[in-house]
């Protein structure tokens, strides 16, 4: 008897704990969603703590198509689209190379493979920015600086490294034997690939997608300096529009702005938080 | 017709040589069992005929044809694996055609051949499943399946038993033995177990440090082993090895053991008579021993030390002289000769081997 409510007390404790730390993180997003619901006159007003009186969504639609960057005011919709543009081809390619490499290394081991991996290794952890400069000026040599195109290549680039290390650790700890089992069932490098692993993949492949998409939505550097003023994504765009500094600043169509950029990620990980955790047990498992 | 020929075949790992010059030459029809202990490079072997290897030097024929570095597929074999390797995202009837469907053979075709091969091992009614919902024996069923409808000349099996339970082992090594009858095709099989060995083969190839030591029939492996490895290897309870002295006198040759006992072992069909007295090991199967010595045996004393029963078989272990040695008897006779007393035993020249002790190859 005495036992169990100790042990209750105590499992008071742990949820009293986990509510507070729920609260902090969570107070910044309050805030937030608040503020984005005010008009200008109700955040002069009222504390930042403070429930929005009469809710409105009207800094929402500013920010949506209204806000100014500079000269232009078409809000961060352009910036959505753009970085749908950005993020979808880069996601796709970074996965099926890291994915089709990790394969090959892991598989048909061709001559130098150790080297290779053991280069891959080292490149995923060198800070990124080292190679802004040289990637800079290669870009512009072959004409794909400032476009969609080199955006997305150098997401690919900088992706491969981390999907690569993913796959070929995951595929090394399939079964060799099915590897030879398809090959002496007639299975080429493609046949094998696309028919065997890629449907073995989707645990890692879950994982790859949450890494990779959520990665280049929120990336700001490389869309900063690679995609021209054409594809700016949705950050650089945020960016611009908080910054910018013409009379008042509209805190509720910041928030808004904010919110806004932060959905798909957030759309992301909530639908998939399941799989998450799930795709890397299961990597911890096989792996 | 040779189905399989090889020739000095080496394979090393890095700067490990795991096969040297070895030579097999199999002929169609052949059931042939690799058997040695672990890590005597038998997978090693067969992984180099699928073509899953590379080839250091030497050559490997299939059908006659150069195969040495051509690709798994167009060898024209079909191969079980020890842990199956089903393909888990796919059904029964998924792996069972995958190769078929990559092959691109007609849709009939392929129908025909997966209801042939699961007829005939009895998977019709898994076919919608996928491997995991299957039992250790139905996986292995499937696994077999598999490479019967790539309808290959050669069959390579890798322990295909090993992870079952001895009662399915049992069952499977049967249907193994009939399907082999049935289809006739050339099957080349690696087992460390000597059961299995001994039921299935035509012919048994004893391996030890990848080095092929004896290539023969069952019946000649067990009674005629090439040397004292592969009479240790054979058998359970073990061979009883007894060392000793050959030397001729006079007509005869003498067997002199090292407590001084002789015996007269004229009538060994030796292959060549020795001359000049040698160090030799005299080996006597522990059921080649009788307890009852009849005239005409060679006689042995035995002290007795342990006695195991095993159902039908009863095994007295025991010294000869300072060599352990032990008696399988039916255990009907119900004989319990008290420890440390003394038994007569008898032994016929025509079921006994010996070896030089020098290369321990048979005499
Ligand atoms: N990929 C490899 N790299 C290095 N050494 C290897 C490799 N594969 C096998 N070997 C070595 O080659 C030798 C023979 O291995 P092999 O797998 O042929 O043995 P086996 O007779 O099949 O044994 P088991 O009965 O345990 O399966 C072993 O010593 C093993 O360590
Ligand atoms: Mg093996």
């Amino acid at each position: 008897m005495a036992q169990r409510q100790e042990k209750n007390i105590a499992r008071f404790g742990v949820y009293a704990f986990l509510v507070i730390m729920a609260a902090f993180f969570l107070m910044p997003l309050y805030v937030m969603v608040a503020t984005s619901l005010k008009t200008m006159d109700e955040v002069r007003g009222s504390s930042i703590f403070a429930f929005p009186l009469r809710p409105t969504l009207e800094a929402w639609a500013t920010a949506w198509n209204s806000a100014c960057t500079g000269l232009t005011c078409a809000g961060v919709s352009v910036g959505f689209f753009n970085s749908l543009k950005i993020m979808i081809p880069s996601t796709f390619l970074s996965i099926m190379l890291g994915a089709v490499t990790g394969y090959a290394l892991s598989f048909w081991r061709p001559k130098g493979a150790g080297v290779i991996f053991a280069v891959l290794v080292v490149a995923a952890f060198i800070p990124y920015q080292v190679f802004i400069y040289p990637l800079v000026r290669v870009l512009s040599q072959v004409g794909l600086y400032n476009s969609l195109g080199g955006i997305i290549m150098v997401h690919v680039i900088f992706g491969l490294p981390i999907m690569v290390l993913m796959f070929r650790n995951y595929y090394a700890g399939l079964p060799r034997d099915l590897f030879s089992a398809a090959r002496v069932d007639g299975g080429g490098f493609w046949d094998i690939f696309f028919r065997l692993m890629l449907p073995l993949s989707p645990p890692i492949m879950i994982v790859a997608v949450i890494l990779q998409s959520t990665h280049i939505w929120n990336d700001f550097l490389f869309g900063l300096v690679f995609a021209g003023s054409d594809n700016r994504p949705m950050t650089v765009l945020l960016n611009n529009i908080v910054n910018t500094t013409q009379g008042e600043k509209a805190y509720n169509v910041d928030m808004a702005a904010t919110i806004l950029t932060a959905l798909v990620p957030l759309v992301i990980y909530l639908a998939s938080g399941r799989w998450f955790v799930r795709g890397i047990a299961a990597g911890a498992v096989k792996g | 017709m040779t189905a399989v020929s090889i020739k000095d075949l080496e394979i090393q790992f890095g700067s490990v040589k795991v096969l040297q010059n070895l030579n097999l030459d199999i002929a169609s029809g052949e059931f042939i069992v690799l058997l040695g202990s672990s890590g005597c490079g038998k997978s090693t072997l067969l992984n180099s005929i699928a073509g899953l290897i590379d080839v250091h030097g030497g050559k490997i024929l299939i059908g006659d044809k150069d195969m040495t570095h051509a690709e798994p597929k167009d060898r024209g074999i079909g191969m079980v694996f020890q842990s199956y390797a089903l393909y888990p995202q796919t059904t029964v009837e998924g792996n069972l055609t995958f190769g078929l469907r990559m092959a691109k053979l007609p849709k009939d075709e392929i129908e025909r051949r997966v209801a042939r091969v699961s007829d005939m091992l009895q998977i019709k009614p898994y076919l919608k499943r996928r491997p995991a919902a299957l039992s250790g024996g139905q996986r292995q069923r499937v696994a077999i399946g598999r490479a019967l409808v790539r309808d290959a000349d050669v069959y390579l099996f890798d322990e295909p038993l090993s992870n079952l339970d001895a009662k399915l082992r049992a069952e499977l090594r049967v249907e193994l033995k009939t399907l082999h009858e049935d289809i006739g095709k050339t099957m080349i099989y690696v087992t460390h177990d000597q059961v299995e060995a001994m039921t299935l083969a035509t012919r048994i190839a004893v391996m030890q440090n990848g080095v092929i030591q004896q290539l023969a029939s069952p019946e000649e492996i067990y009674n005629r082993p090439a040397n004292l490895f592969v009479a240790d290897f054979i058998g359970s309870p073990a061979m009883n090895f007894l060392s000793g002295t050959l030397g001729a006198v006079g007509e005869r040759v003498e067997f002199r053991l090292k407590d001084g006992h002789v015996l007269d072992v004229s009538a060994y069909p030796f292959a060549k008579r020795p001359s000049a007295p040698m160090e030799a090991i005299l080996g006597i199967r522990p059921e080649h021993l009788a307890i009852s010595p009849r005239e005409g045996l060679l006689p042995l004393d035995m002290a007795v030390n342990v006695i195991e029963t095993m159902g039908a078989d009863t095994v007295i272990w025991g010294t000869c002289g300072a060599e352990k040695i032990s008696v399988r008897v039916n255990s009907e006779l119900k004989l319990n000769p008290p420890r440390g007393s003394m038994l007569k035993l008898g032994f016929s020249l025509g079921s006994a081997s010996l070896f030089s002790a020098a290369d321990g190859l048979r005499l």
